[in-house]
């Protein structure tokens, strides 16, 4: 029997759907880091648009499916602050009410990481044999920075990529306008607040943009190509387990 | 323009566009966001105090009758008296009636957001009493005819020169070819002109920052002494507040004192702490004769023991506000309404209604950094969150959201169905894809209004990880 722990991914929606290799590359950064990963089938989404949304219900029975599939691991670990905050954060306070299903979302919340702060602090992970040679800026998603607090992670297995530097990006705070449902409703807004984000990246001189989220990069990434930018953009992950070579988001 | 909530979608896209404005709302990072950040740092423990702040502003809110109570046997034992207004016709009128039993003709102000939520000057104005804003933003907006753009900076979105332009035509006894070039000729005619209604005006207004229950006391800050001109020169006083503002003493109002001028300009302290407790005692050589407390509900008292209460411990800082990227994208006036930023957000639909202010609940990407920076820990975007499924639930969101997170939410609760789904749309995005991206779909709004999409290099996650495993 193995004594490896039990991981179950949460792959997300979108990583699902837009960008597979960052749940690939996660897969293979836990195996490296000695866990046993397992991807649940009956896994959607977290349920984080309606719970924002302030559909309710809706957010509770989608919840519940995540609470189901997950509670026999170890660890739920997401490649995405904002999922893996879904989870910690916001499933106790969707089954505030819930006298059944509330134990259960808070053992779960209490098992739940985000997948490079996870690789740091709770497997140990000190570095990875990746090569990568760009300067990059790290986009801090809110959601990583705040609720899970997640920052300097990233940068410290980024900075033993072999070739890669990293250039700090001025207001590293500042929201990149993305906020799920926020772009589509407000995108003018939603668009001011990208492009001063991009224009930041790109005044730190960098070659690419590397998050930790993929909707802040799906929205930035899809912003610059509107505006002719080129700047390469990608998830952290697949840098750190030597996926940097294949094409970067939103490129053919 | 005309305050509207539910206009803010038109004039946000207005603001982004006004080339003024821009600059403006740049100087929002250096001009409060720095100096908060520095002030914290050099405190120390500022948690400790924000856990002090919120534990004061708790108690007051979840004691609110017993201290009001105590404050009006307070303040009439100094020989005050103080009003109560359910709604803003109530407040306008206990204030026209103090003014016309005083026989008011001109009344200066210290600032004021409560006389601003329940738009005294233009009653008083319409009854023939003559206003006079004294803080010099709230002056500068008073002859442009606008209202506040921000909490405590309420001419924050206009640039120097704007204000010479209205110097130069409101001010027109002065020589028109004098130089407004500099910040500081600016200030001292303001300061001149405002000195003689100081003088000769009947009655003052101003707000309170806190009230303290045991000594019966407001309490205002100010960076320029306006609120005392205001209070101490008039033979009659009114103070305007809202009924929140109530702590239990003196002790409580020092701990606030840290937190409030630190948060909103990184101050250690304002430039003036004035303690206005009643009328000029008999052995005083100046104060008013009259000192009346105008105590606004206007919804307030409807929030207590709902989700959002919490917005009640709000001390009106507008750090929340200096920190907020929405607000640094569009300014103030697009709000609509007295309170914007992530504080208007959040009690702005409690208190108007969310039919009217459901935009300023759903305008947040939810970033959190209003939440991080606020004095008293008002967890503002979970109040936000409670609105919108106030909106949500009683069928006022838009239809074409509800619908469309009906059907995402009906494939979600059915792992087959919505794995078939992403099969089908993954394979579709990749066949409307040009060189990586999904240019535009039919819809020309919402997404694809400034973006184009990233498009999937292949099928599923899950598709594939079934294929290899
Ligand atoms: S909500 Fe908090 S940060 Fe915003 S104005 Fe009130 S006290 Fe200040």
């Amino acid at each position: 029997m193995s004594t490896r722990p039990r991981v179950g991914l949460f792959v997300t929606c979108l990583v699902d759907l837009v960008r597979p290799q960052i749940g690939f590359a996660a897969v293979k950064l836990l195996e490296q880091a000695g866990c046993e990963v397992h991807v649940p089938p009956t896994q959607t989404c977290c349920g984080q648009p309606a719970w924002n949304a302030g559909a309710d219900g809706h957010a509770r029975e989608i919840a519940r499916n995540v609470v189901a599939a997950f509670e026999g691991f170890d660890y739920i670990v997401a490649p995405s602050g904002s999922c893996a905050g879904m989870i910690k954060r916001h499933y106790p306070e969707v089954f505030e009410t819930d006298a059944v299903w509330l134990p259960r979302a808070r053992a779960l919340a209490a098992k739940t990481h985000e997948l490079l702060s996870f690789l740091v602090k709770v497997c140990g992970m000190t570095g990875v044999t990746a090569q990568y040679a760009k300067r990059v800026c790290y986009h801090d998603s809110c959601s990583s920075l705040r609720e899970m607090g997640v920052k300097a992670e990233p940068r410290a297995l980024l900075a033993t990529v072999g070739g890669l530097s990293i250039g700090e990006l001025s207001d590293p705070q500042v929201c990149c306008g993305f906020g799920g449902l926020f772009s589509v409703k407000y995108p003018e807004i939603s668009e001011r607040m990208a492009d001063d984000k991009i224009a930041d990246a790109c005044a730190t001189g960098a070659g690419a943009l590397i998050g930790g989220d993929l909707g802040c990069l799906l929205h930035l990434k899809g912003r610059m190509a509107r505006q002719g930018k080129t700047l390469e953009v990608r998830h952290a992950a697949e840098v750190l387990a030597d996926m940097g070579g294949e094409p970067a988001l939103g490129e053919p | 323009m005309s305050p509207d909530p539910k206009a803010f979608p038109q004039a946000a896209r207005d603001a982004l566009k006004d080339p003024l404005l821009r600059p403006a709302l740049g100087r929002l990072k250096t001009h409060f966001g720095a100096g908060r950040a520095a002030a914290v740092q050099r405190y120390g423990d500022f948690e400790s105090l924000r856990e002090a702040g919120k534990a004061i502003r708790d108690h007051a809110v979840t004691h609110l009758d017993d201290l009001l109570v105590t404050f009006e046997a307070s303040v009439n034992a100094r020989g005050g008296t103080v009003h109560w207004a359910r709604d803003a016709s109530e407040a306008r009128r206990a204030i026209l009636t103090i003014l016309q039993d005083a026989g008011a003709g001109t009344v200066t102000k210290g600032k004021s957001m409560v006389t601003e939520e329940i738009a005294l000057n233009p009653f008083l104005e319409a009854n023939g009493i003559v206003p006079v804003e004294t803080d010099l933003g709230e002056y500068i907006i008073q002859l442009r005819k606008e209202p506040p753009s921000h909490i405590i900076a309420p001419a924050f979105h206009l640039s120097k020169e704007q204000v010479a332009q209205t110097f130069l035509a409101a001010h027109t006894g002065l020589d028109p070819k004098r130089s407004l070039e500099e910040r500081n000729a600016l200030v001292q005619e303001a300061r001149a002109i405002l000195r003689a209604q100081f003088e000769t005006a009947d009655a003052g207004i101003t707000g309170a920052n806190f009230l303290s229950a045991a000594d019966g006391a407001a309490v205002i800050v100010t960076n320029e002494g306006n609120g005392d001109l205001t209070r101490l020169l008039p033979k009659t006083h009114i103070v305007v507040t809202g009924i929140e503002k109530v702590v239990r003493d003196m002790t409580d109002v020092a701990v606030l004192l840290r937190l409030l001028p630190r948060s909103a300009t990184g101050q250690p302290i304002s430039t003036y702490v004035s303690v206005m407790a009643g009328p000029r005692g008999t052995a005083e050589t100046d104060g008013p004769e009259n000192f009346h407390i105008v105590l606004v509900d206007n919804g307030r008292s409807s929030l207590i023991g709902t989700e959002a209460q919490d917005v009640l411990r709000c001390i009106r800082c507008s750090a929340c506000i200096n920190h907020c990227p929405i607000y640094g994208a569009v300014g103030g006036h697009a709000y609509g309404a007295t309170y914007m930023g992530p504080i208007g957000a959040a009690l702005n639909p409690g208190v108007m209604g969310v039919a009217e202010a459901a935009h300023h609940a759903n305008a947040s990407t939810f970033c959190g950094r209003c939440a991080e920076v606020c004095p008293v820990m008002i967890p503002l975007p979970k109040i936000m969150r409670h609105w919108r499924a106030v909106e949500y639930s009683s069928g006022l969101a838009p239809k074409a959201i509800t619908r469309g997170l009906g059907l995402w939410a009906f494939a979600a609760k059915r792992p087959a169905l919505y794995r078939f789904g992403t099969r089908v749309a993954a394979r579709l995005l990749r066949l409307m894809a040009s060189s990586g991206m999904v240019r535009a779909l039919p819809v020309k709004n919402g997404w694809f209004a400034v973006r184009d999409f990233p498009a999937p290099h292949g099928k599923t996650f899950q598709q594939q990880w079934k294929a290899r495993r």
